[in-house]
């Protein structure tokens, strides 16, 4: 083995540890968000398909990578987009409003 | 090392920290939303600093600059569109998308560079070897199974599980093909074209034979589970291409993405294992035949249901999937209102799975003003429906189903709102058809429940007119 795959693996095998650090106690509420921020994470896939493009010289090749940083690009940035359209909403929640806006309530 | 290079990879490492920052960030309500704006500012260095990189090393040329320029702009235009024009109820099959076109991109990496090196003639050490096989396995099966388990939630394909016969002995020949393929490589030595292919085929297949016989309550772990799929088949990709942000994100996903799984699947009390190797599958003949014989059903109609709801002290509305789907959440928010003003004491029983997902029912209410504390946990609401007068069922069924208390159904051992607690129950629903698990609902025929059938967001209107009017 050379110094460099112990290198990878000794960070692999720690960022494996780490991502199961990461994930605590989760309210069930909160299990879809983040099952989509994470799926945005592995968007990171983009900076392998920008690097085998630039790299890419026949033409299959050339098809093959930029498909990649297509998909790639789509998981990044829907990814992220969405995580947050459905974070916005917990905001709302985080904070109770005692007051609905409803026009009607003005029960009290 | 370049001074440019060394910068780089100090920025893929501090884009590497924002995404641990930031997922930490996401496991609490309060400070979620910033968790996930950390982690897109990680992913916006790590992307900016490979830009760095390769205009500053200056051998790429002009082909592979319109290359990453389109896709971005394609993938990038496709993505944001789709994620800002989703409707919060389709919301699940899209991140299902997303994690496809995204397994698919780790496992291009590795097909692409197996394709040049065996162009050049080269011969693969062996940890490249297996981690490129590794990536093109996994990404394959997250590429196809992600795109099955969107279509099945989309309605594309049949939500009910769909047993294919022979399937045990095809996924097993899938197995021997990919694991045989394998082995002639790494124990050759010498890049075969026709074999990797073989490989792609099989893990393609595999994917699909993966996911169909599964039901769709299954779904959410599923997709959780291929998004683990994917971070595992980054981090080989991060192998293969000798880059090291790759290989924590992929990592950190990969593991991430397990638990998250694990405490899914224990929300529904399911074992991963066992939605794995046939979900709802068996004993349907039986279930059918306890919905068959089970008596009749009452309907109910408006007027009736209006004066059971406006006269009780407590009423527990159950939202379901049929109610997000009637895009009905305003409605139910307009006569709970309604109700309260009359001095009825409302809440909502949230099952954690309501809705497609765990927490997506939470997402749709707060979406339509839901005031936060009346939605309640199962656990929290259970004991209350014995003091309930009105369980009102809006487009809710399985989560509803007393026979998940009984062992011998498709729904056994699920946790349900005990939603026939309650004094009397009336479900709102437009035809006696089946839920996600494919089976009868005995709620529907207790002597209790009263079955107004309407479209949720038309028989809610009419209820809340009706209840104005007395």
């Amino acid at each position: 083995m050379s110094t460099e795959l112990i290198g990878a693996l000794t960070v692999f095998v720690l960022a494996i540890l780490c991502g199961f650090a990461v994930i605590s106690k989760v309210p069930a509420t909160l299990h879809t968000p983040l099952m989509s921020g994470a799926n945005s994470i592995h968007g990171i896939v983009l900076v392998g398909s920008m690097l085998i493009a630039a790299s890419a010289t026949d033409p299959l090749s050339q098809v093959l990578s930029l498909v990649a940083v297509a998909f790639a690009t789509m998981n990044v940035v829907g990814g992220y987009v969405v995580t947050d359209r459905m974070l916005q909403m917990f905001r709302k929640m985080a904070v109770p409003s005692k007051t609905p806006p409803a026009p009607d309530e003005s029960k009290a | 090392m370049t001074p440019i290079e060394t910068v780089v990879r100090l920025v893929w490492l501090a884009g590497a920290a924002a995404f641990v920052f930031g997922l930490m960030r996401m496991n609490s309500p309060a400070t979620a939303r910033n968790g996930n704006l950390v982690s897109a500012a990680g992913m916006a260095l790590a992307v900016g600093g490979t830009a760095l990189l390769l205009i500053s090393n200056g051998s790429v040329g002009v082909a592979g600059w319109i290359i990453i320029v389109v896709g971005i702009a394609v993938g990038g235009g496709l993505g944001l569109f789709t994620a800002r024009t989703v409707k919060m109820t389709a919301m699940p099959q899209l991140v299902s998308l997303f994690n496809a076109v995204g397994g698919g991109a780790a496992a291009l990496i590795a097909i692409d560079d197996y394709l040049r090196i065996a162009g050049q003639g080269q011969v693969l050490p062996l940890d490249i070897q297996v981690a490129t096989v590794l990536d093109v396995v996994i990404g394959c099966i997250t590429f196809t199974g992600s795109l099955i388990a969107s279509g099945k939630l989309q309605g594309l394909i049949p939500c009910k599980p769909i047993l294919i016969p022979g399937g045990r002995i095809v996924t097993i020949l899938l197995a021997l093909v990919a694991v045989a393929g394998s082995l002639f490589l790494f124990v050759t030595g010498q890049t075969n074209v026709a074999v990797l292919f073989a490989i792609i085929a099989a893990g393609l297949i595999f994917g699909v034979t993966m996911v169909l016989p599964i039901g769709g309550a299954d779904m959410p772990v599923v997709i959780s589970l291929l998004n683990s799929f994917t971070g595992t088949a980054v981090a080989m990709a991060g192998f293969v291409i000798d880059n090291t942000v790759l290989i924590i994100a992929g990592a950190l996903v990969g593991a991430s993405g397990a638990i998250l799984t694990k405490l899914m699947a224990d929300a529904m009390n399911r074992s991963v294992l066992n939605i794995m190797i046939g979900g709802f599958g068996g004993g349907e003949g039986t279930v059918t035949a306890v919905g068959a014989e089970g008596g009749s059903v009452r309907s109910i109609g408006i007027d009736d249901a209006a004066i059971q709801l406006a006269y009780a002290a407590n009423v527990i509305v159950v939202p379901g999937y049929g109610l997000a789907v009637a895009q009905a959440q305003h409605a139910v928010r307009e006569l709970a209102e309604l109700l309260e003003s009359r001095g009825v004491n409302v809440s909502y029983a949230i099952h954690p799975v309501a809705g497609r997902m765990p927490g997506h029912m939470n997402v749709l209410l707060a979406e339509a003003n839901v005031p936060y504390p009346q939605l309640k946990e199962m656990d929290d609401i259970n004991p209350e429906f014995d003091r309930a007068d009105v369980a009102l069922v809006v487009g809710a069924n399985d989560v509803t189903n007393p026979a998940a208390r009984r062992p011998g159904s498709p729904v056994s051992g699920m946790p349900i709102l005990d939603v026939d607690h309650a004094k009397s129950i009336i479900v709102i629903k437009r035809s006696m058809g089946r839920g996600y698990a494919g089976i009868d609902n005995e709620l529907y025929v207790n002597p209790k429940t009263g079955m107004l059938f309407a479209d949720a967001k038309q028989g809610l209107a009419d209820l809340v007119a009706a209840v104005k009017a007395l």
